[in-house]
């Protein structure tokens, strides 16, 4: 708690909107990861310049300050570290504007994603972006995330959706980066700024665009004998020149605790399920399924079986975007994790992955973006047994290593945060990071928006960080 | 640098770039140019080229890596032989396509170039190669530099070596074309056209996909099929709102839904506001603290 900040704050919002009792302190001190922080004061923003206001109030106490969005986050880039200020924009949550003809909306940061998609619906349009959490998530952590999800492997992930921003700057002044014109003159700071994990400032409204719905959507779901044809299938139709609306992968583990809680009729003894979306005209679907079918078959494809209507198709995406739920089933606790490998990689990097889960002995499930090579391997484990946690850190960054080793990144979807902040050097030199740091002092150089994240501390040049409970390093 | 290569193995990148950083040095001002396309080097300082040569093409991938200096050209023609192709607007270098970020035509379509570039290798100002991004599409593995070097102009580093996102080439592509037409009615008649143009009369549409398709899109929307999109004025190239286009006095041809305009008289672009322009110099700075790479250019 401080309380010469609170008052601050409280002068400049309204009271109710500045919080400071342990509880609520506590909640927002963390986020879905498992790593707790501190925080000293929890507000609520309604407008840009209460926003700017709470800025400009950690600035004059030199606390470090936070955004957060409705805290979905899985690798603690919302943590808020050493006492520091939350700005939580949830209630910053209209949709300001919609240009349903251009394809473009200006939403406030608050905004849930699936929130948005619904409000457009009737325009024909959606938002791209769909993470697993979509309804929950909101905009402005899709921003600082550069948020993905299924859909993303033919519409790309966030940055390709944000058009502009409004931002408040670590100083507290007000911004914008893009807009409505394609092309502004200048370095991209729009580009730079999406991904930024908070560290960049405070998105304060969002330039989204906005997407056709497709007229034709076809959806199936393919099984087979092993992992290994399920992936080299993944591979098989992109090499075809096809690039389908979504490709995904799910393991047999998945696909019974799945179904035990869906009832969807999935098939319990396939080693690995491919649901595979097509969206389009109706000609270029019917010919891309024809085609997907044929080379499901080629790589031993057992039955396939394509969504009917649209209530079919919503029990089979309800399979996938719930899985995470469904594991709950299985064990209380899981670990996803979230790394991208080269396509042809998967089976071997797959297999990896399931031999260094048995030698912790964990159960691991997998359930991914197979199109993008994105894998989501999820550790499920009960921590109320002695030692777990030890395990499920080790496996875990054992999994990060055979993945980047196999030419992949660490991230796909999820960030760096706290989570992976000491694997960067994994990937990158001393001289690359430290170019991501100079992109970091050039947009906050008073290193006050939401320090200790994304860059490992010799990059950082910062102070001793201190890592909280929870987290792998 | 072979040392990283070797260390991160697949698909990292190939070139040797320790060469072409020895050129770039740490020292002096520098420029540097590829075929002089886009305005070329700045005149009266020392010159280097990047690197060129297509070094793989991953279709099952759709990436490809190239030296910077490779010919746009080139590199169209080699992923055409896998059925690939790159959303680069055509002629002059890759490298040069990066550096200015002007998408071509087919923009509404394929997307801006900001998002080809998965990774880059490029030398600093300090004369070191550095690391950004990551070869694979889907990467949040840290800040976003590829994005800030994409229409940087050369300011903050000279890019060495690349990886690129491809995709496919479609079955069918077709200019279509209607000579009276009300823009936005086309364009929300048509499902993702590749690109919409608008002269203030006529309506020209590229459209791609199956065949059927294709065919069926131009029948609803009265389109006749041409050679080619109308030649583009070449007093300025104008960014403005897209909702806007349909006031732009003068002879013109607009991109619909996008807001590129390609018009015959000179433009000057509205000025950024101070912050954000002090924001880009504080980047500058902190890449190229001696502003010795490409000096004069704006950032």
């Amino acid at each position: 708690m401080n309380e010469a900040l609170a008052a601050d704050l409280r002068a400049a919002l309204a009271p109710d909107r500045v919080r400071t009792n342990a509880t609520e302190l506590g909640l927002y001190g963390r986020d879905a990861s498992n790593i707790e922080g501190s925080t000293a004061v929890v507000c609520f923003p309604l407008t840009t310049s209460e926003v700017q206001a709470a800025v400009r109030a950690a600035h004059r106490h030199g606390v470090a300050f936070v955004a957060r969005g409705a805290g979905t986050g899985l690798a603690g880039g919302a943590i808020p570290l050493d006492h520091a200020l939350v700005i939580a924009t949830t209630k910053m949550n209209r949709v300001l504007s919609v240009d349903p003809v251009n394809r473009m909306a200006w939403v406030e940061p608050g905004v849930l994603n699936l929130d948005l998609t619904r409000q457009v619906a009737h325009l024909g349009l959606h938002f791209a972006p769909d993470p697993s959490s979509q309804q929950s998530c909101s905009i402005g952590g899709n921003v600082a995330n550069n948020s993905g999800g299924p859909h993303c492997l033919s519409d790309g992930v966030t940055a390709s959706h944000v058009l502009g921003l409004e931002v408040v700057l670590s100083d507290g002044s007000v911004v914008q980066f893009g807009g409505e014109a394609p092309e502004e003159d200048g370095l991209d700071l729009r580009g730079a700024f999406v991904g930024s994990e908070g560290m960049f400032g405070i998105a304060t409204k969002v330039l989204v665009r906005l997407t056709q719905n497709a007229p034709t959507v076809k959806t199936m779901l393919m099984d087979f004998s092993s992992v290994e044809a399920g992936a080299q299938t993944v591979s098989a139709i992109i090499a075809a020149g096809m690039v389908p609306a979504a490709l995904e992968m799910m393991d047999q583990l998945c696909v019974q605790a799945v179904e035990a809680y869906i009832h969807a009729g999935l098939p319990l003894d396939a080693a690995a399920v491919l649901l595979v979306e097509v969206a389009g005209l109706p000609a270029g679907v019917a010919a891309d399924t024809e085609r997907i079918v044929e080379i499901g078959r080629l790589h031993g494809a057992g039955a396939v079986r394509i969504a009917k209507d649209e209530a079919e198709r919503a029990l089979l995406w309800k399979g996938r975007k719930t899985a995470f739920g469904a594991i709950a089933r299985i064990k209380p606790n899981y670990y996803l994790h979230d790394t991208v490998v080269p396509r042809r990689m998967l089976p071997e990097v797959l297999r990896q992955v399931y031999e260094i889960a048995e030698r912790h002995q964990l159960l691991v499930m997998n359930v991914f973006h197979a199109g993008d090579g994105n894998l989501h391997p999820l550790l499920v484990f009960d921590k109320r047994e002695p030692g777990v946690m030890e395990r499920v850190h080790a496996a875990g960054e054992e999994i990060v290593r055979a993945s980047v080793a196999a030419g992949g990144v660490l991230s796909g979807e999820h960030g760096i945060g706290l989570e992976k902040r000491d694997f960067m050097p994994m990937m990158f030199a001393p001289a690359d990071l430290a170019a991501q740091a100079a992109m970091r002092r050039g947009f906050d150089p008073s290193g006050l928006a939401n320090p200790f994240k994304v860059l490992p501390s010799a990059a950082a040049c910062g102070d001793v960080q201190h890592v909280p409970d929870g987290a792998w390093v | 640098m072979r040392r990283r290569a070797a260390r991160t193995g697949w698909g990292v990148g190939v070139i040797d770039l320790d060469a072409f950083a020895a050129e770039v040095g740490a020292e002096g001002p520098v420029t540097i140019t590829g075929v002089g396309s886009r305005g070329g080097a700045v005149p009266g300082v020392r010159t280097v080229q990047a690197p060129s040569g297509i070094q793989w093409v991953q279709p099952d991938e759709m990436i490809v890596c190239c030296g910077a200096g490779t010919p746009v050209d080139e590199l169209v023609a080699v992923l055409a032989e896998h059925h690939q192709t790159a959303a680069l607007p055509c002629g002059g270098t890759v490298g040069g396509a990066l550096s200015l970020g002007q998408a071509d035509l087919r923009r509404l379509g394929y997307g801006p170039v900001r998002d080809v570039l998965l990774q880059a290798r490029y030398v600093s100002a300090a004369g070191e190669v550095v690391k950004a991004g990551g070869p694979t599409v889907k990467n949040v593995s840290g800040f976003d530099l590829c994005r800030l070097l994409v229409g940087s102009r050369g300011a903050l580093g000279f890019l060495g070596e690349v990886i690129l996102r491809t995709r496919p080439v479609a079955q069918c592509s077709q200019w279509f074309h209607r000579e009276a037409g009300e823009p936005f009615e086309v364009f929300t008649q048509l499902h993702r056209p590749v690109s919409v143009l608008w002269d203030g009369t006529g309506v020209w549409a590229l459209l791609e996909g199956h065949p059927d398709d294709v065919s069926a899109q131009a029948r609803e929307a009265s389109l006749a099929a041409v050679d080619g999109p109308p030649p583009l004025p070449g007093g300025s190239r104008r960014s403005i709102a897209p909702a806007s286009i349909a006031t732009i006095p003068g002879r013109f041809v607009a991109e619909v839904g996008v807001g590129t305009v390609h018009h015959a008289e000179p433009w000057v672009p509205p000025r950024r506001s101070q912050r954000v322009l002090d924001l880009a110099l504080a980047l500058k700075h902190e890449f190229d603290p001696l502003g010795r790479l490409n000096p004069g250019i704006d950032v």
